[in-house]
């Protein structure tokens, strides 16, 4: 079975990659581009752990196939941060205490990004809703939707002072 | 420790302890960067599968491995053969100890496959496809014999017979037919018949709960590197690297110097993860290979062959006179064990009456074997079950009376100078000052609606200490390194780090701490039981004193005066003798940086067995809404308060009550093991098993009430288990007042809960 050349931007960067007709996203970013952020919690997309965002909108990158990413723009946990600076989403989950073991933050933060980017002003409900597709099983959600919901706050506020 | 600081008397002065830094491994874990079991790939490296039984129960007639091994890209093929057949030894791990026979046969089938799932065979392929390939050829030839799953069933005589040579422990006397009864436990006090006869009102009543899931998101994985000379390097997402160590050597009779465990993240464990499934396979695999093998479970995997829960009935019958004073209590467990024997009914059975002060009760419990998963510890084992049926019986009972039921724990609570149940007596225990944290909280007062109702209920957890090691040493320039052998679950690194910069007098930001692995520090037991912040947590606080103490002896040298004359605060050595110390105070930096004139690197080791563990009591309310059209039942509010001594980082204290309530919740709401006629588990998947996701809660309020553990520098109980205790109940009682039924048995599914609504209807 020969492989599939595909190219797409990831975290901002051009890629290319050789991936065999049934290899997922999730298994290219983590196996072949070494990009283990994105974490494989069932393979099903029943937990949201492997999300990442195509082209502006919020996937599980366990139920996409590597090769439908040709000529997509792919961000991945890995390229949240700027540089050395952290999202905002970050920097509010260390603040607020919204991780334990860690193991689903990098998909809960691609997914708040998404919500952010897409509402910036969620309600409680709002963000409790579109987080729903992503499991945590440490936290019982509390502090991950108070860091959303203040994180939110304060892109809202650094787009007014921008 | 030299001298027990207390609490009290330090709280004022306490700069770190009790403050909400942020984690320092908190920057790893929000970009990507921390790596988990499944993140370390190897040169060389190959992929490792197992074949599992596709029955219940059945005789193993033969394996045929011949066509796998043949298949190019195909480098091991290995079964229970390659293991070596061990005696029954018990191996102690924490919180559970291990039959090494039973474990070996429950990593790889021997002789018989006792659940559907069971590991029989493993091969080690250049890639996952050829993995899968591989295990297609591998051929086996069955016997299926009768299964059995539900615990009554498997008691009852005539049931199908896991174990030929399993004969009822604790009866007295040997039995001399087999049984799925591995043990039967017992407990009383007093006199019974009297205390019944004292009682003016008795409840008789039965609760029953589903085998549940640890459901930790990371999947079981490790990687295992097998060198020629013997020596063996394994990574693996464990509660316990030690503990890792010592199982794999224990189960391939190897030696322990030989075996190095580095410990990966873990992806949450809630006890899952305190045993091995896939360690020993790899390590096989990676010595029949010559190459390091990488085992990573599927999400079906770790529902059909790790974990869960014991699935369990609980009877009790209880009386009580007509103020509420309970007379007597008689608890029956049974409790599955899964395929081996071990179930957490012995826990189960101490914990069930250890909130109340019963003079007379009688606790029996029942640890039998089924063709199901062999459960492992989740949270508290056993205590969660035990309290579904004991704080409904005492909800049925209050309710009978015409007694609040706060009112009805606070008449029977047990406080400090009462014996506990399962035996010492009771010292510096929070219950009392629990139950008052939850009455005078103003969620006691918001009115209800129609269709709601509120649901009240106790927990018990005894947390325990034991074996920690760690080392402390300060850089050159005045920083520290914390070395501790406790993976961190769920922010224990920060607890860490606070404990030791509260003692060095310097910020918590200049303190590194790390887990390190079974070749770098000496031995520590796995983090469960809740012990890791008390027991390491106290070997971290004694190795701080001990650096302190040499760092006073090193100033005292230098300045030419007695140690008496030299004090430790804030982070340097001050001289109380006029004159002695022209430049003043030498600071941690100051000392550091001449270490090698007042004789050498400053650094210690603390190696211990943590004793005085303090026990945990929580007490929750919760508000539900019932739909009557569905069933569908809506948590509206939640809050938790819980005995924790002091919380050294309160952020994730209140983060530990948050999920255990959670887990809770989803125990007593929406999860289940389903299995099929056939004994397959039908719902093997985050899909149909479902676990609460963030639109299911409501914000847990967690309200920590501190009542300081003197064994404990800084007072710290352990707080992990105590939460996930009360829920099951707490939600069954809710549901009771909000539809006037009472529901028996877990899950309270929609459909169950119509049915009951409508019967009731008639």
């Amino acid at each position: 079975m020969s492989k599939q050349r595909t190219a797409a931007i990831v975290n901002g960067d051009p890629v290319e990659f050789l991936s065999d007709a049934g290899q997922t996203l999730l298994d290219v970013l983590r196996d072949e581009l070494h990009l283990t952020g994105s974490k494989e919690g069932c393979g099903s997309g029943d937990c949201g752990s492997c999300s990442v965002i195509v082209d502006g909108r919020l996937v599980c990158s366990c139920l996409m196939l590597a090769a439908e990413v040709e000529g997509c723009r792919v961000q991945t946990i890995e390229g949240l941060s700027t540089g050395s600076t952290l999202h905002p989403l970050q920097q509010k989950f260390l603040d607020h205490a919204a991780l334990q073991c860690g193991f689903c933050t990098p998909g809960i933060l691609m997914a708040s990004k998404a919500l952010l980017d897409a509402n910036p002003d969620p309600t409680e409900s709002e963000a409790r809703y579109w987080l729903a597709g992503n499991l945590c099983r440490c936290t019982g959600y509390d502090k991950i939707i108070k860091a959303v919901l203040d994180a939110a706050a304060e892109l809202r506020q650094d787009r007014k002072s921008a | 420790m030299n001298k027990p600081v207390k609490p009290e008397d330090t709280g004022a002065i306490l700069k770190v302890v009790g403050t909400r830094p942020i984690r320092p491994d908190g920057v790893e874990k929000v970009t990507g960067r921390a790596a988990y079991g499944a993140d370390l790939h190897l040169p060389g490296m190959l992929i490792g599968k197992i074949k599992r039984s596709p029955h219940a129960h059945a005789r193993i007639i033969s394996i045929d491995t011949r066509k796998a091994l043949a298949l190019p890209g195909v480098k091991a093929v290995m079964t229970s053969a390659d293991m070596p057949d061990l005696a029954a030894e018990h191996y102690e791990a924490g919180e559970s100890a291990s039959n090494l026979r039973d474990l070996s046969a429950n990593v790889m089938a021997r002789g018989k496959v006792l659940y559907h799932g069971h590991a029989i065979a493993a091969v080690a392929a250049t890639s996952n496809a050829i993995a899968d390939q591989a295990l297609d050829l591998i051929e086996i030839v069955y016997e299926t014999l009768p299964h059995v799953i539900d615990v009554e069933e498997a008691m009852a005589p005539g049931a199908p017979i896991l174990h030929d040579q399993m004969f009822t422990a604790g009866l007295g006397e040997t039995p001399t037919k087999a049984s799925n009864i591995a043990t039967k436990h017992r407990l009383d006090r007093g006199d019974l018949a009297a205390g019944f006869g004292a009682a003016d009102i008795i409840v008789e009543t039965r609760y029953s709960s589903a085998a549940v899931h640890q459901g930790y998101i990371e999947p079981h994985a490790c990687v295992a590197s097998y060198a020629a000379d013997g020596q063996t390097q394994v990574w693996s997402s464990s509660q316990g690297h030690f503990v890792i160590r010592g199982l794999c050597a224990k189960l391939l009779k190897m030696r322990f110097s030989d075996v190095r465990v580095i410990p990966a993240e873990i992806g949450g464990g809630f006890g899952g993860k305190t045993t091995v499934y896939l360690e020993p396979l790899a390590l096989v695999l990676s010595q029949k290979s010559g190459h390091p093998v990488k085992m990573v479970m599927t999400r079906e995997e770790v529902f059909r062959a790790t974990g869960p829960t014991s699935a369990s009935v609980v009877t009790v019958k209880m009386g009580a006179k007509l103020d509420g004073t309970i007379t007597a209590a008689q608890v029956d467990l049974k409790f599955q064990a899964g395929a081996f024997a071990g179930s957490p009914v012995g826990a189960a059975v101490m914990t069930s009456l250890a909130c109340y002060d019963v003079a007379n009760f009688e606790v029996t419990g029942w640890d039998v074997v089924t063709n199901s998963p062999k459960v492992a510890a989740y949270r508290a084992p056993g205590a969660p079950n035990a309290a579904l049926g004991v704080e409904c019986a005492v909800d049925e009972l209050a309710e009978k009376l015409g007694i609040d039921p706060m009112t009805m724990r606070e008449k029977n609570a047990v406080r400090n100078g009462v014996r506990a149940p399962y035996g010492p007596v009771y010292k510096n225990i929070g219950y009392v000052e629990t139950l008052e944290a939850i009455k005078s909280h103003p969620h006691m007062s918001i009115p209800l609606g129609p269709n709601q109702g509120r649901g009240i209920a106790a927990g018990f957890w005894f947390n325990i200490g034991g074996e920690s090691t760690v080392n402390v040493s300060i850089n050159e320039d005045g920083t520290a390194i914390v070395s501790t052998g406790s993976p961190d679950i769920g922010g224990s690194r920060a607890s860490m780090a606070m404990m030791a910069a509260e003692v060095l007098g310097i910020g918590v930001e200049q303190v590194r701490p790390i887990v390190a692995d079974t070749a770098s520090i000496g031995f520590s037991t796995v983090t469960g039981g809740s012990r890791t912040t008390f027991a390491t947590g106290m070997a971290v606080v004694q190795a701080a004193e001990k650096l302190v103490a040499d760092m006073k002896r090193r100033a005292a040298e230098t300045w030419g005066v007695e140690i008496d004359q030299v004090v430790w605060q804030d982070g340097a050595a001050h001289c109380l003798q006029a004159g002695k110390a022209p430049k003043g105070a030498l600071t941690l930096a100051a000392l550091a940086g001449s270490a090698g004139k007042t004789g050498g690197p400053i650094a210690t080791v603390v190696a211990l067995n943590a004793q005085g563990a303090g026990p945990g009591f929580g007490v929750h309310v919760c508000d539900v809404e019932v739909d009557p059209e569905t069933g569908h039942v809506t948590v509206l509010r939640y809050t938790a308060a819980q005995d924790v001594g002091k919380a050294i980082h309160p952020a994730y204290v209140e983060g530990q009550i948050q999920g255990g309530v959670a887990q809770g919740i989803g125990w007593a709401l929406n999860e289940e093991y389903v299995f099929s006629t056939g004994g397959i588990m039908e719902n093997a998947g985050f899909l149909d098993y479902r676990v609460p996701v963030a639109s299911d809660l409501p914000m847990i309020d967690a309200v920590m009430v501190e009542v300081p553990n003197p064994a404990h520098p800084y007072g710290a109980k352990g707080v992990g288990e105590v939460p996930i205790v009360p829920p099951l109940a707490a939600l069954a009682i809710a549901v009771r007042h909000a539809t006037g039924v009472r529901m028996h048995d877990l899950p309270l599914s929609p459909s169950k809960i119509r049915a009951a609504i409508d019967a009731k209807a008639g």
